[in-house]
């Protein structure tokens, strides 16, 4: 489902995040990436959207060679992944409603439709009664609830998440982990960037650990 | 197609919903698109009223013949008898001096300048309309006419209406360069417009892009902001000229009765409001396409 081929990642200025990196991800698989800051971890998870491309090697997803894709190709790609941002990037002019529907619209999902799918997937997180509030009125976890809530609402086959659990108390911290978990458990392969590992061992979750841009043992 | 549709209308409403937003902004800026706009359309309005005018004048060429100033009653009288006599005289009608007076006293503003003169300074005149219009035979006229003796001055109005349409011509020119320039201008407008709000709308841009949004996508709702900006400039421009004609209406019909000529000055006609709406939103767009092209490369 998700196949990094002997990927290299530089930045200019010679930083090496990543090198000569192999790994496989399976459909339905909920992978846990750690490793220290600066390990690579938010490269690895940039690389499947093609929001940065590889150096060297080949990123495949779900069959396509997405480090090849043409940039008009790109936006479809990533209508089929779920993103969960480090910064969230929530969009703070409109209500928790209207960030959920932005996918959808980007879609082109009919209103009605779109609608039912935007609350379904507020209930799932546990905002549902907070549909008309502002995100800056909104607590450190509901954010985070608020950004699951958009990754999830076009229903994606993949879901990715870097640094979910940053700056949560440990409660809110558990209960997004728990999140994660019921959606693998429905079949969505999850790719999780963490630094609490500990947060998700209860779900005896495959862990990957990256070192200095490589897979550590 | 319904996809489609739906974008677009999306895109449309997301255009009303910024341009909402910022009522300060949208105002002043419909201002300055409708103020450099209603130069050319106030021109515009104003040829289209001269060449309806010249239209109507052309249609009925009139020879005007002004007896001397010194010249009797009974010179008059004579040359009456003689250009109603004539082959080609269809109507003629004689206008008095004293009646020229008496008109010209009863307007506003020349009626003291006319008291003010020691004698009547217009002469005797007849207006005489032709049988035929054919131009040579006018000229033949006259030709004709002002041979006749105690005749000072006979004027053929079908050479002022040509000289009038030399200048409609120019006026035109005018108008057109008028319209490109301001034109410009308004796309200048909208370029700047856009720009700030692909500043403002940075992060909404940056995340649709993370969320899978299409260039097209993107870019839509600012091509629907530039042409709304320019249609609502075009609204403001038609406003103006439109309040133009109706506080130039009274006025200028005077000016007309002076010269013995009703006229009613007409408001824009329909396809010259249209096109102003038309170029206005065109304008705008391409303004957004320029400033799009130009801001939102990554």
């Amino acid at each position: 489902m998700i196949r990094f081929e002997q990927v290299s990642k530089r930045y200019p200025g010679g930083i090496t995040a990543l090198a000569d990196l192999s790994l496989a991800v399976e459909t339905g698989e909920m992978v846990i990436l750690s490793g220290h800051s600066g390990a690579g971890k938010s490269t690895l998870l940039r690389l499947i959207p093609a929001i940065e491309r590889p150096t060297l090697g080949a990123v495949v997803v779900n069959g396509q060679n997405v480090s090849a894709l043409k940039r008009a190709a790109v936006p479809f790609l990533r209508r089929n992944l779920g993103m969960i941002f480090q910064d969230q990037k929530l969009l703070f002019d409109r209500n928790v409603f209207d960030n959920v529907m932005l996918p959808l619209a980007i879609a082109g999902v009919a209103p009605r439709d779109a609608g039912r799918r935007v609350r379904a997937a507020l209930d799932k997180v546990g905002l549902l009664d907070r549909e008309k509030a502002m995100p800056v009125a909104l607590s450190g976890g509901e954010q985070q609830r608020l950004a699951i809530a958009r990754a999830v609402v076009a229903r994606p086959s993949i879901l990715i998440a870097d640094e979910p659990t940053a700056h949560l108390d440990d409660d809110t911290a558990s209960d997004i982990a728990a999140m994660f978990h019921s959606f693998n458990q429905v079949g969505v392969t999850v790719l999780v960037a963490t630094h609490h590992e500990a947060l998700f061992a209860p779900y005896m979750t495959r862990r990957v650990s990256l070192s200095h841009g490589r897979l550590a043992p | 197609m319904k996809g489609w549709l739906l974008h677009h209308r999306q895109a449309a409403e997301q255009a009303l919903r910024r341009l909402a937003a910022t009522p300060l902004n949208t105002v002043l800026g419909a201002l300055v698109v409708g103020i450099a706009l209603a130069l050319p359309a106030g021109g515009e309005m104003l040829l289209a009223n001269f060449q309806r005018l010249a239209q109507r004048i052309a249609a009925t060429p009139q020879l005007s013949v002004f007896m001397a100033l010194d010249a009797a009653r009974k010179d008059a009288t004579e040359i009456e008898s003689r250009l109603r006599k004539h082959a080609q005289t269809r109507e003629v009608r004689f206008v008095p001096r004293e009646d020229t007076l008496k008109r010209l006293k009863a307007s506003e503003g020349l009626g003291e300048v006319i008291e003010s003169l020691p004698r009547n300074p217009f002469p005797d005149a007849f207006v005489v309309v032709p049988r035929d219009e054919a131009p040579a035979i006018l000229e033949a006229m006259r030709a004709e006419f002002a041979k006749y003796p105690r005749v000072e001055h006979v004027q053929l109005d079908s050479a002022w209406v040509k000289k009038l349409d030399a200048l409609l011509r120019l006026a035109r020119l005018a108008v057109t360069f008028l319209a490109a320039v301001l034109g410009i201008a308004l796309i200048a407008v909208t370029f700047n417009t856009i720009r700030l709000q692909i500043l403002t709308q940075g992060a909404e841009i940056e995340v649709s892009r993370l969320l899978g949004a299409t260039d097209a996508f993107i870019r839509r709702p600012f091509y629907y902001f530039g042409a709304l900006q320019g249609l609502a400039g075009g609204l403001v421009a038609w406003g103006a000229v439109l309040v133009a004609t109706l506080l130039l209406r009274g006025p200028v019909a005077e000016l007309a009765s002076l010269y013995g000529i009703e006229f009613a000055l007409h408001i824009l006609p329909l396809a010259d409001s249209a096109l102003l709406f038309g170029l206005a939103a065109l304008l705008g767009w391409a303004g957004a396409w320029l400033s799009l092209s130009r801001h939102l490369r990554d």
